[in-house]
């Protein structure tokens, strides 16, 4: 049984922003050690993912996309479920059969994700539509990125949810990276944000690695998604802190933009936070980051001593 | 039963679905606009045009599918879905398997395909065997009035994403159909339109008619072909092309469709494997060549596989 996780304390976002971290650290560190698939890394993500996951309710439902890490466990994913999916064990979310790329917990909300960059938002519109046919409460949030933006298919979804009236919270987790590619290349202004208006949307860019900040302009968007019914495009301006899949040794990226964005890490932040206003002492703060770290130890023992998918799953859930 | 064209069979389906089921819905481009008659009678809610935006069309409907709603989406022409390949093939088709059965996509895609109009292959297209090769969608591509009837009707209510390709060239196509529950016909199996004991032809959509008037000119010359309409092409109705194979040791597959990994090559392949040994004569193929619909009526004529052309692949087996 699947618990959804509504805590929006400091302190409660930041243990699940330790526990993404761990986990993706862990993922890293069996890659480089060899023999385990790859993976891309949301990590210097957290702070947007548990801002606006933890500003959605239990009826809210989610898409999101490859770099998914963060909205699960935010959401109340069990990372061990999750590291059983990546090694295409039976306990995995999907009994095995996405790997690392589009785990679902239709449980959670988390509902249906797209590797395809771009795909999570051809499917957000139709989501939205059946909540406002089948009046079903709720709102649906959907994850993407500035690559994604670069994508015919969001302007697309945000013309017809508009035309629509569709309750869309769409987050473009601006990470400043497409693929390989710097944003700078494929794009000649810094935000997505003013796109909205275009179509008639609402919008607002945050600092995406400032969970408080991200969370209050969250909770902002999403009253206001269910008080009009209009959708809303919330831009998280951050940084994708590793490579875009476990192998990019990130021997292109400058070295001076990725050691500013570092300083910026949404951990460090979130614990200067708590120190400050909540009086966190360092070792009580290190103690948290442990605690993160053991239950991953955990989670991939789950995950090693999990079976496989037996053969005979090949063919199964093709067809309902 | 009252006789109805094509067209009109697509109607009552539509309409007789969207009465038994609220979930069932409607959109695409100019959808409201052409069936008023849809609109007054279900509302603006469930029959909704669109922007001419393929790819959000059918991700939409996909998303909807798997939550709760029963979308049959237009598409117009066959063509423009290479447009909403993505939401089709990637997430319709694979969403369910990749997630672990968590979702279903009870959805129905219709795109109209067939030369014969002089529209050119931007609009003409018979593109059906690249959902055929797609794992997780159904295909259905009916000749009668009877099958578009029941056929959609059952596409409608199956839990699978279901392609659903109407030939243009059929839409006044009349026939006898029946109303309701009585006009359900499931999806996945073929028909014996015209038994025979000579040779099999297999064809489906606009290639059952010219395979009709072959099986007469052939029959004029005492060459009994068994006709068989496949009018589900995904999954396919293996054992009725066997059963007839066995029967006459002949087979010729008729589609209008170019030749090349097109459903024609999958029935030979099967036949093939699984037949052998009862075949007299080769299996021949008769469809298009490998080139553009062209829009010239000319060239078009030239184009589609005729009976003439499946008179002269059948004889060929008898020399």
């Amino acid at each position: 049984m699947e618990t959804i996780l509504t805590d929006r304390s400091p302190l409660g976002m930041h243990e699940s922003m330790l526990l993404t971290r761990a986990y993706e650290e862990k993922l890293a560190e069996l890659f480089a050690a060899g023999n385990f698939p790859m993976t891309c890394s949301s990590q210097g993500q957290e702070a947007s993912a548990v801002g606006v996951v933890r500003a959605l309710g239990p009826d809210d439902q989610i898409l999101t996309n490859h770099r998914s890490a963060g909205h699960l466990i935010a959401r109340g994913a069990d990372p061990g479920r999750m590291i059983a999916e990546v090694m295409g064990k039976a306990t995995g979310y999907c009994g095995g059969k996405s790997g690392t790329l589009h785990i679902s917990v239709k449980e959670l909300g988390v509902m249906l994700t797209s590797t395809i960059v771009g795909g999570e938002l051809s499917l957000a519109t139709g989501v939205a539509l059946s909540k406002k046919m089948l009046k079903q409460p709720g709102i649906v949030a959907c994850f993407f990125g500035d690559g994604a933006a670069c994508e015919g298919i969001f302007h697309e979804s945000l013309n017809l949810a508009s035309v629509w009236n569709l309750p869309i919270l769409y987050v473009c987790e601006n990470n400043q990276w497409q693929a390989f590619v710097h944003r700078r290349e494929t794009m000649v202004t810094d935000h997505l944000s003013p796109r909205a208006a275009s179509y008639g949307i609402a919008s607002t860019t945050v600092d995406g690695n400032d969970a408080n900040a991200v969370l209050k302009s969250a909770l902002a968007a999403v009253e206001q998604i269910r008080q009009t019914g209009q959708p809303y495009l919330l831009e998280t301006y951050t940084y994708r802190q590793k490579g875009h899949i476990s192998f990019d040794d990130q021997a292109h990226v400058d070295p001076s933009e990725l050691a500013h964005w570092l300083a910026l890490d949404p951990l460090t932040r979130m614990e200067q936070h708590l120190r400050e206003t909540a009086g966190f002492t360092t070792s009580q703060l290190a103690a948290l980051r442990t605690k993160a770290q053991e239950r991953i130890d955990a989670a991939l023992e789950f995950a090693r001593q999990s079976p496989y998918p037996d053969p005979s799953a090949l063919t199964t859930d093709v067809y309902a | 039963m009252p006789q109805i064209t094509v067209e009109q069979a697509i109607g009552q389906a539509l309409i007789e679905e969207m009465q038994r089921d609220p979930r069932v819905l409607i959109f695409g481009e100019g959808v409201a606009t052409t069936q008023p008659h849809l609109v007054q009678q279900f509302g603006a809610e469930r029959v909704r045009n669109t922007p001419l935006a393929e790819a959000i069309i059918a991700g939409t409907a996909v998303g909807a599918a798997a939550t709760g709603l029963r979308p049959v989406i237009d598409m117009l022409f066959a063509p423009f879905l290479a447009y909403a390949m993505d939401a089709i093939v990637n997430s319709a088709g694979k969403l369910r398997y990749m997630s672990g059965g968590q979702f279903a996509f009870p959805l129905v895609v219709l795109a109209k395909t067939g030369a014969g109009w002089g529209v050119g292959a931007q609009h003409t297209h018979n593109l059906e065997a690249w959902f055929v090769h797609s794992p997780g969608l159904k295909v259905v591509m009916p000749s009668t009035a009877a099958d578009f009837k029941g056929l959609l009707k059952s596409a409608i209510r199956d839990d699978n994403p279901v392609l659903f390709f109407n030939d243009m060239t059929l839409g006044y196509h009349a026939g006898e159909v029946d109303e309701g529950e009585a006009a359900l016909i499931p999806l996945g199996k073929a028909v014996v339109a015209r038994p025979g004991r000579d040779v099999t032809l297999v064809s489906y959509a606009k290639g059952v008619h010219a395979c009709w008037q072959a099986a007469e000119m052939l029959a004029a010359r005492r060459i009994e072909a068994e006709l068989i309409d496949l009018r589900t092409l995904k999954p396919l109705d293996e054992e009725t092309v066997l059963t007839s194979v066995r029967k006459t040791g002949r087979l010729v597959v008729v589609h209008e469709a170019g030749p090349l990994c097109g459903v024609g090559s999958e029935i030979a392949a099967l036949v093939a494997e699984k037949a052998f040994s009862v075949l007299k004569a080769p299996i021949r193929r008769v469809t298009s060549p490998d080139v553009p619909t062209p829009s010239s009526h000319a060239l078009e004529r030239a184009f589609l596989p005729q009976a003439p052309a499946v008179v002269a692949a059948v004889r060929s087996l008898f020399d």
